[in-house]
């Protein structure tokens, strides 16, 4: 009997390898895989070094937003304001610049700028009790419209002295990688640390889980809530500075629609929006599925008006197979 | 039985909810090593008055002493740090984590020195492991709460008490929602955490749990407590009567 016990609660539920094969991340990586053999074979320009450095360079703006959003879909929040925040950090920081100011300050200026939209949404969420949907939505209005009132909606493509230092930050390389990319690689650890490895993403996992009862434990759920919503908008605002550096020129409709394929990313990777599942790999896997997607639609000559439908479908898929799996499961 | 120190003293402890008062009134007190069977209908105040011990709540009049030491609780963090524990009668789990996740949740053992401490899997799925073994429960550490029974459950909501130093645990309900082996389970381990000296308060519903395990039970109705009394000197009969009105209490 006692030995029995012993092994009982010693005995792992699944195995490592079932992990893997029960993860939809997994799939949706080998669905990004095998599409990139697909199309190297099918196209002559996809497994170009050219063509995979502009992929890789692209994933970047999306991923990077997407890690945010990811932590705040883990707590069963929703962030609609990111691709108005990504225009108004980028454009904070293009009108600093443009006033005569160096790299440092505009990077300080565009970073404070996203900390307080961040917590502005937070607090209203956490504390406030507001909807996350209903105030992000108001913040997606908000965010868009300051940057047009900071440039009189204007396009700004001259930034002061240090404007090719900034160029070289966004639109660089290091060592034949894109400089995007590093960034996003280093943000993606950073993040899938704090996720797994500190207590701050144990609660964040918590609070999605069963919100009462993080509550009940005494966990610091507002402040965790706040951190989120000031990472989520942080993220934008790294994306919106990259990006400017790469463009080389801010409008005020960049970003415009962008937080549909950034929550698109993170539901594909893996990220439920009721809550309490998701990683950061996940997040950069679903941004990867949806530029190859999109990468390859144009290679393959298909009208990009098509566009939406396989990324939609390819949010729906994804999902589909998380409800196959909890069907099975209930059964 | 010896000479029994007060451990936790509540004097004219009441809450209420906007118009609803909750509990009103109630002074108690206990003592280390026993277990007190807390009785009423539902909606009587049985769980407000138990919240507010763990820290979940703060009284609207009244006060509390450990030891005897008067003791205000902003929160569950501070009333754990004066060794009280509770079960709470929805458990308050997170289905999402494995087991050992919520048996340490908020108390999360780490590794490592200073700002680069990281989270201890392997000692918390160790630990977690040998509480089981402990409770004789066949629950799985690394196990996701999502798949789990009642009992099991049970298991870990009552495993987050003894990752500690406890010296109260407030049980609310413990036994609603699990089959009779487990029930005979969780008695056992009433019993067990008596003899290490831990006062419990148990509510409950069922009436042969109460008698079975209890020293002393109190009954509340609408918030006020109608009767206080060792369970030697009373009988499932009238402790039913107390509960309804049946029998007028104070
Ligand atoms: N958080 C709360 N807000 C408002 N009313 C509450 C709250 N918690 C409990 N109550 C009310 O207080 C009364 C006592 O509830 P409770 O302590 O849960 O009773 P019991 O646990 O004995 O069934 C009930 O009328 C309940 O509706
Ligand atoms: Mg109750």
């Amino acid at each position: 009997m006692a030995t029995t016990l012993d092994q009982t609660i010693a005995r792992r539920q699944r195995t490592l390898g079932g992990a893997i094969l029960g993860s939809q991340t997994f799939w949706v990586l080998v669905a990004v895989i095998l599409a990139c053999l697909f199309l190297s074979f099918a196209t002559d320009s996809f497994a170009t070094a050219k063509n995979l450095y502009n992929i890789t360079r692209n994933v970047t703006f999306v991923a990077i937003i997407a890690l945010g959003m990811t932590l705040v879909i883990i707590t069963g929040g929703i962030d609609l304001s990111v691709g108005s925040v990504l225009c108004l950090c980028s454009m904070v920081l293009a009108v600093t610049m443009h006033a005569g100011y160096g790299i440092g300050t505009g990077i300080a200026v565009s970073v404070a700028t996203a900390l307080v939209i961040g917590a502005f949404n937070g607090i209203l969420i956490a504390y406030l009790g507001f909807p996350p949907f209903v105030v992000t939505l108001g913040m997606l209005s908000v965010a868009r419209s300051l940057a047009m009132v900071a440039s009189n909606n204007t396009v700004v493509f001259e930034f002061g002295p240090d404007h090719d230092k900034l160029l070289a930050l966004g639109g660089g390389s290091t060592f034949g990688v894109a400089n995007p990319v590093i960034y996003m690689v280093v943000l993606a650890l950073l993040t899938g640390f704090v996720l797994r490895w500190t207590r701050i993403g144990r609660y964040i996992y918590a609070i999605g889980g069963n919100e009462q009862a993080a509550m009940a434990t005494g966990l610091p759920v507002r402040p965790i809530k706040v951190c989120v919503y000031m990472i989520s908008a942080l993220s934008a605002g790294v994306a919106g500075i990259i990006q400017t550096g790469w463009l080389g020129a801010v409008t005020t409709n960049i970003g415009a629609g962008m937080e549909l394929q950034v929550i698109a990313a993170a539901v594909i990777g893996g990220a439920n929006l009721a809550g309490g599942a998701g990683t950061a790999f996940g997040a950069l896997v679903g941004a990867a599925l949806i530029e190859v997607i999109r990468n390859s639609l144009g290679l393959l000559g298909i009208n990009a008006f098509w566009q939406g439908t396989f990324i939609g479908s390819a949010t729906i898929l994804a999902v589909l197979f998380d409800r196959i799996r909890n069907f099975r499961r209930s059964e | 039985m010896g000479r029994l120190v007060v451990l936790l003293e509540l004097s004219n402890i009441s809450k209420h909810f906007g118009a609803i008062q909750a509990v009103n009134d109630i002074s108690l007190s206990f003592e280390a090593g026993q277990v007190v069977g807390l009785m009423g209908d539902n909606g009587a105040g049985k769980s407000t008055l138990v919240k507010m011990i763990a820290g979940n709540y703060r009284p609207s009049h009244g006060t509390m002493r450990i030891n005897g030491n008067d003791i205000v609780l902003h929160r569950p963090i501070e009333a754990r740090q004066f060794g009280i524990e509770i079960v709470h009668q929805d458990l308050a789990l997170c289905d999402n984590l494995s087991a050992a996740a919520n048996v340490f949740l908020g108390r999360e053992l780490r590794r490592g020195i200073g700002p680069f401490r990281v989270l201890d899997y392997k000692a918390m799925y160790r630990r977690a492991g040998e509480i089981f073994k402990e409770l004789r429960s066949e629950t799985r550490a690394r196990d996701l709460v999502k798949q789990m029974s009642g009992g099991q459950r049970q298991a870990v909501a009552i495993a987050r008490t003894m990752i500690s130093e406890a010296k109260i645990v407030l049980m609310d309900e413990p036994t609603a929602a699990i089959s009779v082996r487990q029930v005979a389970e969780v008695l056992h381990l009433i019993r067990e955490l008596r003899a290490r000296g831990i006062l419990v308060v148990l509510i409950s519903h069922r009436m042969p749990d109460v008698f079975d395990v209890a020293d002393r039970v109190v009954v509340m109705r609408r918030g006020r407590k109608v009767a206080d009394k060792p369970i030697a000197q009373t009988s499932p009969e009238e402790v039913t009567g107390l509960i309804t009105g049946a029998i007028e209490g104070g």
